[in-house]
């Protein structure tokens, strides 16, 4: 009895996702508070944002790892089935790339089991349609994922593999299922610098060559300039500021976006903004806009020119809407 | 300007049940006082090593050859008794990974207490409490952090505690081992910020090993690109990183793009293949294999560093060839 | 992926093929790490001749001589030319005893761990890995039965069950099912949080799937290494019981040997051909699990080797 999707809906929505911790001490730790997010089909989606942003949780959540204490998480218009049929078809669409690539690998698996997983589990090698066989298909993947030739790999462990290897054999594993979007989180940041441009090149030619989607999770906004279409960038459980990458990094609005930019080493022509102090504890949201503590333009006096200085530090801004403009959740825009 | 810190043709390899790895060949360096000098490079390179034989802390199966000067003397002759006072009192190291080097059941201050009471064992006790007060102050922590222990702090928190602890003993020479890998990028910039500081006020030198050339272009007055164990490439840090002459300097600059530069977008660069095994070290230049511009000559010999600019070093022989 | 590699292999094998191959590659290797502890394979050696003696008991020994109404000996002879360990207080060749006794000690033994292992792992693991009520009171039970005495506990399930051989087995294995499932329980309760395991539920895994694929996997090695030790433990518990009068009154084994031998004065009276093979027999066997325990700990041992 389920409704048909939504044809003008986003493929994967989350409307007012709040997804609340309790921390060791007994309080309440607001992981995500607040956030409005659609991905588009065939659309590379960078999440940025530092520790305690809340970028992994978001990952997870829309992943159907962890359930929102408040709020929704939709896939083609529908709420997200969190029955264990519903996930588990749900994850023949939709993977994920977690953050720890040398953890994420059973060490006791080769690496031909470890891609073959996710075909036994979802049957693969019986309903395809160009009658593969499961040995086919993990060289298939394995192939598409950069290594080549695929046999040679097939029976050696991840403490043969190096870092590099070990981040393509995860994400062969998640093409196996041939998925339509496939969530990425930090897939470069354990791995040697030289190397990171082969596998953020791979995830363009995902999407190129196979329209896959693709949602980066990361800190590292140069990764977000070199294969991004849109940016949301988080603070403290909430989407700060949103839009095209372009929009995002050329022409920031949000303070804290300015803030991170100036101080990414690249950027000359940005005065460093160095913040002080740093994120807070998810526990303790501060009142008003949540960057008001650590805001510079609260502190050189910028907003109570514009008059908004009050409501930095008492009025609590509004989550930003899913849609494509370029917003920023800030008093003074 | 005194040289703190003197390299000259060192060598190390280690001795191992399946025969000689050599991971550091033939590396000459040098720092003087209040300058930063990094040197970049990835896993394999060898730059782990060369900061371990600075104060003899190489692992027992490793075989030095060449020079090592700290302060004066070479620390691989030095004998025991003026090694442990050099340990620290002279030189020190800030470890990569915080997360491993602090002991996780003693406070903070009793660890940076440490080394004062090693070596100051006569300063009486509330001297040692002041001084930690003093240098948690200065690497911007509040004194009351003295109290907690090591899981009660951020990332950035334990990264300022380590320098703290480098700094304990007032040495002339620091060495920092990927300080600001792993953090974020706000708490890298503090950090970065807080290393210059430091270097400027209290006149030390200050060797920085990162993987992170945009770090390194940022902080450091010069930089040596470091590959298979050799130096492929050195000059002023800003020039390398923006200008590289070496194919490799090029790859690991452009693995950090411009933000704002339409040339970096949808364009990752990198290169294919992994650093070489030290095991297996390819015929000729050792970078060849992954070169986008290697040649057949390339695989005759090893390509000698040569100054093609005055003061930028690179061990190319395509330089300049179009 | 790297271009400096062989030229690549011959036609694609089948996945059974791989698996084959992977078991094979993986039993050499360790082979040969184990054969490099010297102290385990001195273990080993003893283990295979005592089960040898086992097997082999009628080949060796008359096993008419375990018969008390055909004991020709005199009582309690010291050793001769004809009766190498002398005999017991019937007149019975101690050696025809000590073989046969042998058969009694390594089957408990075995048999007793068997039943414990199976316990003690499924418990272990689904209350280490499940959550909920269920691994609640599974634990409960597991740290219920870690503090009730054993020896008590033992002489009540050995009156109500009964004197047999599988009996007793059964005394052993529940009251020795609760070590394992503990320490089973921990290394479940880490492997829960290790990121390959939540890589499996991103890929679709049920919690079925998780267990006997990921879980079990790699709880195994660590229960083999138990294994050993246990047999260790039930040997020694079935020869403590057997003296203590608990075991199979049918039968010989080195426990009621000495418990015999106690009864009837050995000691005052220096028959020490009495007490001291069978004390050395369980001794030897003991010895002999234990060094092959250690060293398959250490062959197993997720920390010191990658895998």
């Amino acid at each position: 009895m389920t409704a048909a999707p939504d044809p003008g809906a986003a493929f994967i929505e989350a409307r007012g996702v709040t997804v609340e911790f309790t921390t060791r001490t007994g309080h309440a730790a607001r992981a995500l508070d607040g956030v409005d997010l659609a991905v588009p089909h065939g659309e590379v989606l960078a999440i940025v944002g530092e520790s305690g942003s809340g970028k992994t949780t978001l990952a997870r959540t829309l992943m159907g790892l962890e359930r929102p204490t408040s709020g929704e998480v939709l896939f083609e218009g529908r709420p997200l089935d969190y029955s264990l049929r519903g996930l588990k078809s749900y994850r023949s669409r939709v993977q994920m790339v977690l953050q720890d690539a040398a953890g994420s690998l059973n060490p006791r698996q080769t690496v031909y089991e470890s891609v073959a997983e996710g075909i036994r589990l979802h049957g693969r090698a019986r309903t395809d349609e160009q009658g593969r066989t499961e040995t086919e298909l993990v060289a298939a993947a394995l192939a598409e994922a950069g290594l080549r030739p695929p046999e040679r790999l097939f029976l050696r462990y991840p403490h043969e593999l190096s870092g590099g290897q070990k981040q393509r054999v995860l994400i062969a594993g998640a093409l196996a299922l041939r998925p339509e979007l496939v969530l990425a989180d930090e897939p470069v940041s354990s791995l040697d610098a030289s190397i990171r441009g082969e596998i953020l090149a791979l995830l363009l030619e995902l999407r190129r060559e196979l329209g896959m989607g693709v949602v980066v999770v990361t800190h590292d906004l140069g990764l977000a300039w070199n294969i991004a279409d849109r940016i949301a960038v988080m603070y403290l459980g909430r989407v700060v500021e949103c839009g095209t990458t372009e929009e995002v990094l050329t022409a920031p609005r949000h303070p804290y976006t300015r803030a991170l930019l100036s101080v990414v080493p690249e950027i000359d022509q940005l005065e460093p903004v160095v913040l002080r102090g740093e994120v807070p504890d998810p526990s303790r949201i501060p009142s008003g806009c949540r960057f008001h503590p650590r805001c510079p333009a609260l502190a050189d006096g910028t907003a109570d020119r514009a008059g908004v200085a009050d409501a930095c530090h008492h009025r609590p801004l509004e989550i930003l809407p899913a849609t494509g403009e370029h917003r920023a959740a800030c008093h003074l825009v | 300007m005194s040289e703190l810190l003197v390299m000259r043709d060192l060598h190390v390899a280690y001795r191992t049940g399946e025969g000689r790895l050599p991971a550091v060949r033939g590396v000459d360096l040098t720092v003087h006082e209040g300058e930063v000098v990094g040197v970049a490079g990835e896993s394999g390179c060898g730059k782990s090593t060369l900061v371990s034989t600075v104060l003899r802390l190489q692992p027992k199966n490793a075989r030095v050859e060449g020079e090592v000067v700290v302060l004066g003397e070479d620390v691989r002759t030095m004998r025991w008794g003026d090694l442990r006072a050099l340990r620290w009192a002279g030189a020190s190291i800030v470890f990569q990974g915080a997360l491993h080097s602090l002991n996780p059941v003693h406070r903070i201050g009793r660890q940076i207490a440490e080394p004062i009471q090693v070596h100051e064992p006569d300063l009486p006790e509330d001297a040692v409490r002041r001084r930690v007060d003093d240098l948690l102050d200065q690497v911007g922590l509040s004194a009351s952090r003295s109290r907690s222990y090591p899981h009660q702090l951020s990332g950035g928190q334990k990264q300022r505690v380590m320098i703290a602890m480098a700094l304990a003993c007032r040495p002339k020479l620091i060495v920092a081992d990927e300080p600001t890998t792993a953090l974020d990028v706000m708490v890298q910039a503090q950090i970065l910020d807080l290393l210059r500081d430091l270097v400027h006020d209290l006149d030390v030198g200050l060797l920085i090993i990162s993987h992170d050339l945009s770090v390194l272009a940022d902080v450091c007055d010069r930089v040596l690109v470091m590959y298979a164990g050799r130096v492929v490439e050195a000059g002023r840090a800003d020039e390398v990183f923006s200008d590289p002459l070496h194919p490799y300097s090029a790859a690991l600059s452009g693995a950090f793009p411009r933000v704002g530069d339409p040339a970096a977008r949808y364009a990752p660069a990198g290169l294919a293949g992994d650093p070489p095994d030290p095991r297996e070290l390819p015929q000729g230049c050792s970078f060849a294999p992954r070169c986008p511009r290697a040649v057949d000559r390339c695989l005759e010999a090893e390509p000698p560093l040569v100054e093609v600019r005055p003061g930028r070093p690179v061990a190319c022989i395509r330089v300049g060839e179009p | 992926m790297t271009a400096t590699d062989s030229p690549p292999t011959a036609a694609p094998l089948s996945a059974a093929a791989l698996t084959r191959r992977r078991r094979a590659a993986s039993l050499r290797r360790n082979w040969a790490l184990f054969r490099s502890h010297r102290s385990g394979l001195f273990g080993l050696t003893l283990l295979l001749l005592f089960v040898l003696l086992a097997v082999c008991a009628p080949l060796l020994v008359d096993p008419d001589g375990l018969d008390l109404t055909k004991a020709t000996g005199t009582v309690l002879q010291h050793p001769t030319q004809k009766y190498w360990l002398g005999t017991d207080d019937s007149g019975r060749p101690i050696l025809t005893l000590l073989i046969f006794g042998s058969r009694v000690s390594l089957f408990v033994g075995l048999f007793a761990t068997l039943i414990s292992m199976v316990i003690g792992t499924v418990v272990g693991l689904l209350s280490g890995f499940l959550e909920g009520w269920g691994a609640r009171i599974l634990f409960r039970i597991t740290e219920w039965f870690l503090v009730l005495p054993f020896l008590p506990l033992a002489l009540i399930l050995a009156t109500v069950l009964g004197r047999g051989l599988f009996n007793i087995s059964l005394v052993i294995g529940i009251t020795s099912w609760p070590a394992t499932a503990l320490l089973i329980r921990s290394q479940a309760l880490s492997i829960r949080e290790r990121p390959y395991l939540e890589r499996a539920r991103v890929l679709g895994a049920g919690r079925w799937h998780q267990i006997t694929r990921h879980a079990l996997p790699n709880v195994m090695p660590m229960v083999f290494a138990n294994t050993t030790l246990t047999v260790a433990a039930a040997i020694l518990t079935e020869t403590t019981l057997s003296f203590l009068g608990l075991g199979d009154p049918t039968r010989v084994s080195w426990g009621s040997m000495l418990d015999s031998a106690f009864s009837v004065g050995a000691i005052t009276t220096g028959a020490w051909w009495y007490i001291v093979p069978p004390g050395v027999c369980v001794v030897l066997v003991v010895l002999a699990f234990t060094l092959v325990g250690q060293a398959l700990e250490d062959v197993f041992n997720p920390r010191l080797r990658e895998r």
